[in-house]
């Protein structure tokens, strides 16, 4: 087994001991280093009451976009998912924002008013 | 194999205008470049069913856009028409926690070995690089995909079918890797940490634990190589855990922190999150409560055709191939059936090439229908294990193991 190193690239030629039975390409692997940007995305909530409310508290640990494509979920639903925030991720949301929030997240569930899902 | 019929999901071109302010007064827009959006086949029931299609994410092409940020990005569906190994530019993603380094020097990285062990240390990729290779082909697949399709639908990512791709990976066994530093007697489990971290200090750190003979079991891997190529940063550049046969959660990505525990894991990540109910199928019904909860463990049979799509017209006693992937979870593909009548009649498919019990494995078949009208078109995988997929969906809280036999309605004429 030999062992390279130059600069930032790491190679080595393997020593190969396939799992499932696979011949394994014989020629030296090597790993580079990578640097990128992530995209960010800076994208507010949809205007309507409270939405700066949802803007401030929401938007510090994910973007808009999963928030948005939930589907017809009850009020109840969407203040168990603000509370997970808080509860389980430590959410710093002020007591009083809550209801704001829910309500909030309860208007914009545009498609609830054509009916919840059927039961299975 | 060269698709028989297009398979691209119907999408139509959006183009997204971009406005920035550019100094005093000055107002400059440009257009980027021009997207796509997918509206997902089969629709996501009570919707919404309609995603960006983004080429955004360094080292990856067209993903469909669940979430940006952290990233939760979907293969698109016709890219499992193409072959049993899913591309590594369009191998679904999925973060939890936004602090994600995007930056990684591979001569600076370390790996961490510490807690129950005779010498705590610390490894480079040149290190785990010297230890003996292995490949194995598997799937890898979230423990909510297709979550989009429960019924009543439940929160969390709205994942269609997409969240899973199968891959070729090489590295070292984890058993090798703990052995370096030598795992002490009465460990009880191996806990795995990368490089990612939550925004707040008071969000729970990302970690996963694995019992600690499934971690020796020789085929849990530390992987370096995806596919002949090292791994996209968003898949877990430089180094991420493979679990053959598990469902991805356990998968952690940018892999640097291994400590053996001496008492089993508390962490959030264990013990609230990726719960499933200790039932048959993990199914509850809904509203249903007072079950035991288990974490979350090996995944279920599952398959898919891929080239044929839903509301597609087939012509009356007509010879009609029909081909897809299938996977048995943590067995092998044993046989995959197709119904060209809903589910009263079954035929056997021919089994593709087999790359090993934990890949995805094509199959393919020619069918018949004798008069016109609408007919689903049915595939139910069976492993190795005698296990097949049920008629009826499962359902709990979390979306998570959906393996529904899937339907595929067509127009016979």
């Amino acid at each position: 087994m030999r062992k390279t190193i130059v600069a930032s690239v790491l190679g080595v030629v393997t020593l190969v001991v396939p799992l499932s039975g696979h011949a394994a390409d014989p020629a030296p692997f090597t790993l580079k280093s990578v640097s990128v940007n992530l995209p960010t995305d800076s994208r507010l909530f949809p205007p309507g009451p409270n939405v700066e409310t949802v803007n401030n508290n929401c938007l510090t640990c994910h973007s808009a976009g999963m928030v948005l494509n939930q589907p017809p979920l009850s009020k109840t639903a969407w203040e168990a998912e603000v509370h997970k925030m808080i509860d389980a991720y430590g959410a710093p949301v002020q007591p009083l924002d809550v209801p704001l929030i829910v309500a909030y997240l309860d208007s914009i569930n545009g498609a609830k008013s054509e009916g919840s899902p059927p039961m299975h | 194999m060269a698709p028989m019929t297009p398979c691209a999901s119907s999408s139509r071109r959006r183009l997204l205008q971009i406005v920035g302010m550019a100094g005093l007064g000055l107002a400059t827009s440009r257009v980027r470049a021009a997207e796509t959006s997918v509206r997902f086949s089969p629709l996501l029931p009570g919707g919404p069913d309609e995603r960006p299609l983004t080429t955004a994410f360094p080292q990856k092409g067209p993903m469909i856009l669940q979430r940006t940020r952290p990233p939760l990005l979907e293969t698109p569906f016709a890219v499992f028409d193409k072959g049993v190994f899913t591309p590594n530019d369009q191998f679904f993603v999925r973060w939890h926690l936004a602090d994600i380094p995007n930056e990684v020097k591979v001569d600076t990285f370390r790996l961490a070995l510490h807690g129950h062990v005779n010498q705590p240390m610390s490894l480079t990729l040149g290190d785990i690089l010297a230890l003996p290779r292995v490949e194995i082909a598997a799937v890898n697949q979230c423990s909510g995909n297709s979550r989009g399709y429960f019924m009543p639908r439940v929160a969390g990512g709205e994942w269609a079918n997409g969240a899973m791709g199968n891959a070729r990976w090489a590295g070292v066994r984890l058993k090798d890797v703990l052995d370096r530093a030598g795992v002490k007697a009465g460990a009880v489990q191996v806990r795995l940490n990368g490089l990612d971290g939550p925004v707040l200090p008071a969000t729970p750190k990302f970690m996963k634990s694995l019992d600690i003979d499934h971690a020796r079991d020789g085929e849990v891997l530390i992987a370096y190589e995806m596919n002949g190529a090292q791994l996209p940063l968003v898949n877990g550049f430089p180094i991420r855990l493979i679990v053959p046969g598990w469902y991805s959660t356990y998968w952690i990505k940018m892999l640097n922190d291994i400590e053996v525990l001496d008492k089993p894991d508390d962490n959030f990540w264990m013990t609230k999150a990726y719960l499933i109910p200790d039932t048959p199928h993990a199914s509850v019904k809904p509203g249903e409560t007072g079950y035991k909860m288990v974490p979350i463990n090996r995944m279920v049979p599952r398959s898919f055709i891929t080239n044929i799509e839903p509301g597609a017209k087939v012509r009356v006693g007509v010879p009609t191939l029909a081909r897809g992937i299938a996977f048995g979870g943590a067995s092998g593909v044993a046989r995959l059936d197709l119904s060209a009548d809903g589910g009263s009649t079954w035929q056997a498919a021919q089994l593709g090439p087999d790359e090993g019990k934990y890949s995805f494995r094509q199959w393919q078949t020619h069918f018949a229908v004798p008069a016109a009208g609408q007919r689903l078109l049915k595939v139910r995988c069976t492993n190795t294990n005698g296990d097949s997929q049920p008629d009826v969906a499962n359902w709990n809280p979390g979306g998570f193991m959906r393996n529904v036999i899937e339907s595929t309605q067509v127009v016979v004429s």
